[in-house]
């Protein structure tokens, strides 16, 4: 199938038109050489057998396994409103809205999903949304280090380590200083931040709830930076934001994040959906996309692309980013997930979320052989120490639970040790089955 | 039309959540609490899928009107592709698996796709690997640069200028700098290709990397590319293919035969994965060997047990571009298009593509102006300069395309043609729908003649007239306030 | 005071030792509706053709060149709330900065107004 409507006598007559002889000929001016000899691709099929072929490979995924993980990319429920709205035509078949007057369904959701995110992280503006938490994260430092004019980033280790990747590999070494703070435990090391903020740093980098999960107050380090002139950047998770202080409220600068965890499946790892939200004085320093109202002529109101001379269409080597569209899809994913919570339901599923992980971490720390700081305030996500956690972690597979995110592949100190997160979809039985599993392969040890 | 938020009413429930079934405990202390709930709007569920629906009727989309943006390659998005995107154990499957060699076990089926597809895509563009990480374009632009940069460096090559022709998309000098390097613009001559003698005065040992849209956005094949290529690697400059165009060689040039070295690909636009409205889409980027060490990590191996896992030991790799594959689910849709069209199928939609965008051109050659006389290849650039003698610009035909039931073509680009109207009508559409389109045009022709002020109203008695954009511009009003300023 | 022009259409009114500067009738009319300029740092110095601000209109960004170098001693903050004013008078209220010459050398670089006109008849 190729899905070309096209008859034989209507390309002949198309043919004519232009005045080639066939459809080769309408390539004549092209090298013969530089055609390829072969293409080394199977025949087409019909839907049926496709869908019977990737239905067989689908089965070799088992998803139906208990998630305990999260570190970024979390499992909860979506409201079936979300995919059956966003599963329209008329939001997944247009392109970025460059004609307004016949794109006001795309140009009015951004318009509301920069306002949420905005009251969701307590910032002025944000954009339309980029590609993901880590690459927000890595334009946010970019941004910050064109406001100030310094190349030094200070980031605490407790940052997503998929996140330091994705810097290490945005941020340019021969122009950008990155250095981290090792974490102190699970939390920050505030002695080693206060004594490295210099004249020539950019942006402190934190992350709140941080990766081992704990949540923390920043207004110190905050304090402290601006003093001297440095911004301070967040990255966050917008589901904790339910029910933690916002990032504005702290005074951050820049506030990043992922934002999948609002009504976007996990899709193995894509798409995802970055935001970046941050003063109203650094608007023309953002990158990306933004949606602002206006009126048509006689008054209505309704919604353009806006400050685009800071894009690359326009202003090309000197703009903000090389970014060119948003995860337009995924945010209006976002917006309706948050639409159909509303005010009242967001709060109880942030809490929901906390009170079962508590619930979780005081439940695991009475096994014997597990070892768990409690000491600590954390949202949804815990750390837990198990003895020869290589060994065991293959048998929790088994007992079909995903028993988190083994720490040692990020952290090498950090052996035997495992990020465990709750939400929402993890029931109370869920969580004392998972405790009796453990008990019961710790107790072979 | 109102706003969520002006619809919302106080107190009112929205979605009803489970009972708590574990006992509440204390909040978290005051200084990390936030007092007051997120001002959420709140709508019942019939409520908010009217607005969402009746919004969604505001926009064109390629499902309910032709959609000729030029260089985007609003092709078809056959219905397929969702539905197998929708199947659970996709969609579902948490990357986190990933994390752990013993997870791999549990996420056979998607590596096993992804291996396919990175293998379709090499095929496909004639290069040794290619990484499915960048998760759009321009994306996949910087990744090329970044590996561009570790290749010089590691070599030694002392590099500071990336070439790129004056007709480039803007994402490709602003990639060029976030990798650090300067761009270097060339003109395009008569002909509508890169001006092959300043070319050759501007490329010396100091450039990193020439970048080729090809064709170009003239929607021209540039005869002499693959001497540019070799002239480049005389000096030790990578060649650097941009993909935005490639559905007019689909199945019938390898761009890595022509002496490419890099090659990124956009699947939304070449391989049918759906826009979305601006995104998500995907931008994997394909190499030769001698780039192969650079590429970003992991990518996916297959064992001698036909085991699927990942591959992360270059101490070379750029490092990652995103957390883990790319944009899954787009990959998923672009794989599943190239499996269903197969070999056949794919080189039919060059063809077809290209057929349709001439015989739009030479429907239209005696009513607006062509920059260049000679044959396009998927997509062809037209000028409204005849019209602007009567006042009548690229945006007021867009305009009043949009009157007319049509969503207009990209307008004012490529920068170096005057009131550029870019038509990029796609291989799935119609004989028929491409004949009222030029009939509209046409008309558009003569208005500009004889009725100018009825192009410069446009669109007329359409749900909304133009925007102002200079006041959007001017108040910059990015979000909602309510009367409480909240 | 006399007036002088750039070829990239910025203009300089010289009284004594200082120049204010804006950009032509013929600039506003290329660029369209100003919506936005960033204005030069106070008190820094700028060389002459040294970027000295940045004019923005909805489609279009251009760098505006000190027609002479020299430091800046005012700035028009006017325009950051009502950037119209250069559209509506460029060469009068819609001035953008004052510097102070460094050396007057340099206006012999640049063009009177008949000059000017002749350069701009060069352009149609």
């Amino acid at each position: 199938m190729n899905y070309i409507p096209h008859t034989e006598d209507e390309i002949k007559e198309m043919l004519g038109t232009i005045g080639a002889s066939s459809l080769d000929d309408l390539f004549s001016e092209i090298d013969k050489s530089f055609f390829s000899k072969s293409f080394n691709l199977s025949e087409g099929r019909s839907e049926f057998e496709l869908f019977e072929y990737l239905k067989k490979i689908a089965a070799k995924n088992d998803t139906s396994l208990i998630n305990l993980s999260g570190g970024g990319f979390y499992d909860h429920y979506i409201p079936a409103v979300v995919d059956k709205l966003t599963s329209r035509s008329e939001f997944y078949t247009p392109y970025t809205p460059y004609q307004p007057e016949c794109s006001q369904g795309t140009l009015q959701s951004i318009y509301e999903y920069q306002t949420l995110i905005c009251r969701l992280t307590g910032m002025d503006v944000t954009n339309a949304s980029v590609y993901d938490g880590g690459t927000a994260l890595a334009e946010g430092i970019i941004m910050a280090s064109r406001i100030t004019k310094r190349k030094k980033v200070i980031i605490d280790s407790a940052l997503n380590p998929l996140y330091q990747k994705i810097i290490r590999t945005y941020l340019n070494p021969d122009f950008y200083q990155i250095m981290i703070v090792d974490s102190s435990g699970y939390g920050l090391n505030r002695k080693k931040f206060l004594e490295l903020l210099d004249s020539d740093t950019a942006a402190v980098v934190f992350q709140n709830p941080n990766f081992f999960g704990k949540i923390d107050d920043y207004s110190d380090l905050v304090k402290a930076a601006h003093e001297k002139q440095i911004l301070t950047i967040l990255s966050t998770y917008p589901i904790a934001l339910g029910l933690l202080k916002s990032p504005g409220s702290f005074g951050f600068d820049i506030v990043t994040g992922e934002a999948q965890c609002l009504g976007n499946q996990l899709n193995f790892g894509g798409p995802l959906l970055g935001f970046i939200a941050i003063r109203k004085k650094y608007v023309r320093q953002l990158p990306g996309r933004i949606v602002g109202a206006t009126e048509d002529k006689v008054g209505r109101r309704g919604f353009v692309l806006t400050l685009q001379t800071r894009e690359q269409h326009i202003r090309r080597n000197k703009a903000t980013s090389n970014i060119c569209t948003n995860q337009n899809l995924s945010a209006i994913k976002a917006l309706i997930y948050l639409a159909s919570l509303g005010k009242d339901g967001f709060r109880k599923l942030s809490k929901m979320n906390y009170f079962k992980a508590q619930f979780a971490r005081k439940a695991l720390a009475q096994i014997d052989k597990i070892k768990i700081d409690l000491n600590y305030p954390i949202f949804n996500e815990f750390v837990i120490e198990i003895e020869n956690l290589g060994q065991l972690y293959p048998k929790i597979l088994e007992k079909d639970f995903i028993p988190g995110i083994p720490l040692a592949q990020f952290y090498p100190e950090m052996k035997n040790k495992l990020l465990i997160c709750i939400t929402e979809k993890i029931s109370k039985q869920d969580i004392l089955k998972f405790k009796s599993i453990l008990e019961s392969i710790t107790y072979l040890i | 039309m109102k706003l969520i938020f002006e619809k919302s009413t106080f107190d009112r429930e929205g979605f009803k959540l489970p009972k708590l079934d574990v006992p509440e405990c204390k909040l978290p202390t005051d200084n990390l609490l936030e007092s007051k709930k997120v001002n959420l709007p709140q709508v019942g569920e019939l409520e908010l899928v009217r607005h969402y629906t009746n919004l969604s009727k505001l926009n064109y989309c390629l499902d309910s009107h032709f959609y000729p943006l030029g260089s985007c390659t609003m092709k078809y998005n056959p219905k397929i592709l969702e539905t197998i995107a929708g199947f659970e154990s996709f969609s579902n499957l948490t990357p986190n698996l990933s994390l752990s060699k013993k997870g791999f076990k549990y996420i056979q089926g998607s590596l096993a796709l992804l291996f396919q597809l990175q293998n379709l895509l090499t095929e496909i563009t004639g290069t040794s690997k290619v990484t499915l990480q960048p998760l759009a374009g321009a994306q996949g632009e910087l990744t090329g640069m970044l590996m561009i940069k570790a290749y010089h460096q590691k070599k030694n090559n002392q590099k500071k200028y990336v070439i790129v022709p004056d007709t480039s998309h803007g994402t490709n000098p602003a990639s060029v700098a976030m990798a650090g390097y300067e761009s270097i613009s060339i003109p395009t001559g008569p002909e509508g290709q890169m001006d092959l003698k300043i070319f050759k005065e501007k490329l010396t040992d100091e450039v990193a990397a020439v970048i080729m849209t090809c064709p170009n956005t003239l929607g021209i094949f540039n005869t002499q590319i693959k001497q540019i290529c070799d002239l480049a690697h005389q000096k030790d400059v990578l060649t650097y293919y941009d993909g935005a165009n490639l559905n007019a060689i689909l199945g019938k040039i390898k761009p890595a035969e022509l002496g490419f070295d890099i090659v990124h690909l956009n699947l939304h636009k070449t391989f049918s994965a759906p826009h979305g409205g601006g995104g998500p889409g995907a931008g994997p980027v394909g190499v030769v060997d001698k780039l192969v060490p650079f590429l970003p990590e992991p990518y996916i191996v297959k064992d001698k047990n036909d085991q699927f896992s990942l591959y992360q030991q270059s101490p070379d790799s750029i490092g990652k571009v995103a957390p883990f594959f790319g944009n899954f689910q787009v990959l998923l849709k672009a794989l599943t298009y190239i499996l269903i069209l197969g070999k056949e199928g794919l080189e039919k939609v060059s063809e077809i593509a290209v057929l349709n965008a001439n015989y739009i051109m030479e429907s239209l050659k005696d009513y607006y102006q062509l920059p260049f006389r000679r044959r396009c290849m998927h997509e062809c650039v037209i000028s409204a300069q005849k019209q602007k003698e009567k006042g009548i610009s690229a945006l007021n035909i867009a305009k009043y395309l949009i009157q007319e039931g049509i969503h207009p073509p990209t307008i004012y680009f490529p920068l170096i043609v005057k009131e550029a109207m870019m038509i990029e009508p796609t291989e799935t559409e119609s004989k028929k729908t491409l004949d009222q389109f030029i009939q509209i045009m046409k008309k558009a022709a003569k208005l500009a003649k004889e009725s100018p002020q009825t192009l410069k109203q446009a669109p007329a008695n359409f749900i909304f007239s133009r925007f102002d954009e200079v006041k959007a511009a001017r108040n910059q009003n990015l979000k909602y306030k309510n009367n409480n300023n909240e | 005071m006399s007036i002088y022009y750039t070829k990239n259409h910025e203009w300089a009114k010289v009284e004594d030792n200082i120049a204010m500067v804006g950009i032509t009738e013929y600039a506003v009319s290329q660029l369209g509706d100003v919506v936005f300029i960033n204005l030069p740092e106070s008190e820094k110095s700028y060389k002459q053709d040294e970027t000295l601000a940045e004019i923005e209109s909805v489609k279009a960004a251009s760098d505006i060149y000190s027609p002479l170098s020299g430091k800046v001693t005012e700035l028009n903050s006017k325009l950051d709330n009502s950037p119209e004013t250069i559209n509506n008078s460029p060469e009068t209220k819609g001035w953008i900065a004052k510097i102070e010459i460094i050396n007057s050398d340099e206006i012999n670089k640049l063009m009177n107004k008949e000059q000017y006109q002749q350069h701009l008849q060069t352009l149609k």
